[in-house]
């Protein structure tokens, strides 16, 4: 994973998601699927091509069911914008790139 | 941009074709699509494909069919193709706004599952409505599910749920399924899975983000409707060729699939190939479209030297 994306927990979602200054996109996956493999690089990429606008992360849902429940993720891959600790807009299955930057151009 | 063949697909057949019109210098560019490895990405153990004496996980398979095109030099790009123009030579294909012209274009866009399509099926499709158990059954844990169909894939699906579910309704229209002895038996012999016979969904209930809720059946024989409270659906009911780009411009036949001319890949337009599950209404297996990938490549790579 680069330095540009971070890993969400259940344990650090507070603190890094709800209370972040920046609009939030998290990617909910699993080693297990493939449509995440995917999608995986686009988010690499849009991590890098927003640093400083967009905070991105990723939440492994084996390890943070919690969050998953949290948020009713009954597929994956998941997008999530957050922006001010509400989700703004959320994005299920692989899409192109284009449908996520287009999302993220409206909350930055 | 000026590409002598472009592939568009990444399945089996998409790859195979990469990597045969790279090994003859053509320099394939591939859009991979949504999907990119196609259906077998969403499967688990592919343990009938020659070579794999172990068998091997879907994803990983197409990732190393993804390597070997690219060690021959395809280029392979996760993008999605919005339209093409068959109307003159060289075709054109549109990708966002990107413009690409091709000499030769292989086709292998595959198939995607069936819906039902419901209103509320599309609705809720990600949050409780599903057509691929290994990538969301995972959350339906000590839930109760039904799957939809009567195939071989429906009973892999409903014995693949029972991992995770508590409870796994198989819902069919008919008396009787069409899914090999051998796959119906293992699902009917699992304590966890029971059968609604000659029963259709009629309504899905529920909201987003809540999820389902419960669906409306109805008895296939008599008409009657009854309730049935579920946490998800998953739908098995078979596959739709993937051909709008190309509606109007290739001959279809009755079901969607593209016409191949008999014992190749050429359509009826010069120039344009198929292979894979596009244009397979009998085998669709991933041996067969690897297969048929080949010689699209091969017929490809004839029709450009004349």
């Amino acid at each position: 994973m680069s330095k540009n994306v971070h890993e969400f927990t259940d344990k650090n979602f507070d603190t890094d998601v709800t209370k972040s200054d920046l609009p939030v996109l998290i990617d909910f996956w699993a080693t297990w699927c493939g449509p995440c493999k995917a999608i995986a690089p686009v988010i690499e990429e849009i991590a890098g091509e927003y640093e400083g606008k967009v905070k991105v992360g990723k939440v492994d849902v084996d390890q943070n069911q919690n969050t998953a429940m949290k948020f009713g993720v009954r597929s994956i891959p998941t997008l999530l914008v957050i922006k001010d600790g509400e989700v703004v807009n959320q994005i299920v299955g692989a899409v192109p790139k284009t449908n996520i930057t287009d999302i993220l151009n409206q909350v930055i | 941009m000026k590409r002598k063949v472009i592939i568009i697909g990444s399945g089996p057949a998409g790859l195979t074709a990469a990597i045969y019109s790279a090994r003859a210098n053509l320099e394939p560019l591939v859009f991979e699509g949504s999907q990119p490895g196609g259906q077998l990405t969403i499967t688990t153990d592919v343990e009938n494909y020659p070579g794999f004496p172990d068998g091997i996980m879907g994803p990983d398979m197409m990732n190393e069919f993804r390597k070997q095109a690219q060690r021959f030099g395809a280029e392979c790009v996760y993008k999605t193709v919005d339209s093409v123009d068959l109307s003159k030579h060289p075709y054109k294909v549109s990708v966002g706004n990107e413009e690409y012209s091709a000499e030769a274009i292989i086709i292998s866009t595959g198939a995607s599952a069936r819906l039902l399509g419901l209103e509320s099926e599309k609705e809720l499709m990600g949050y409780g409505v599903s057509a691929c158990a290994t990538c969301d059954g995972f959350f339906f844990k000590e839930k109760k599910v039904l799957v939809v169909g009567g195939g071989d894939s429906a009973m892999e699906e409903a014995t693949f749920l029972t991992k995770f579910a508590s409870e796994v309704v198989l819902v069919h229209r008919r008396e009787d399924f069409r899914a090999s002895k051998i796959m119906v038996e293992r699902a009917l012999a699992n304590p966890k899975i029971s059968v609604e016979y000659n029963s259709s969904v009629e309504e899905i209930f529920g909201k987003q983000p809540d999820g389902v809720t419960g669906v409306r059946l109805k008895d296939t024989k008599t008409g009657d409707v009854r309730m049935m409270d579920c946490d998800g659906i998953f739908m098995a009911i078979g596959h739709v060729p993937n051909t709008k780009l190309f509606n109007g411009d290739l001959n279809l036949d009755s079901a969607g699939y593209i016409i191949t001319k008999a014992d190749s890949s050429h359509t009826n337009l010069e120039g344009i190939f198929a292979c894979g599950d596009v244009q397979d209404t009998v085998y669709r297996q991933a041996v067969t479209a690897a297969g048929s990938g080949c010689m699209a490549a091969i017929d490809a790579e004839r029709w450009l030297e004349k």
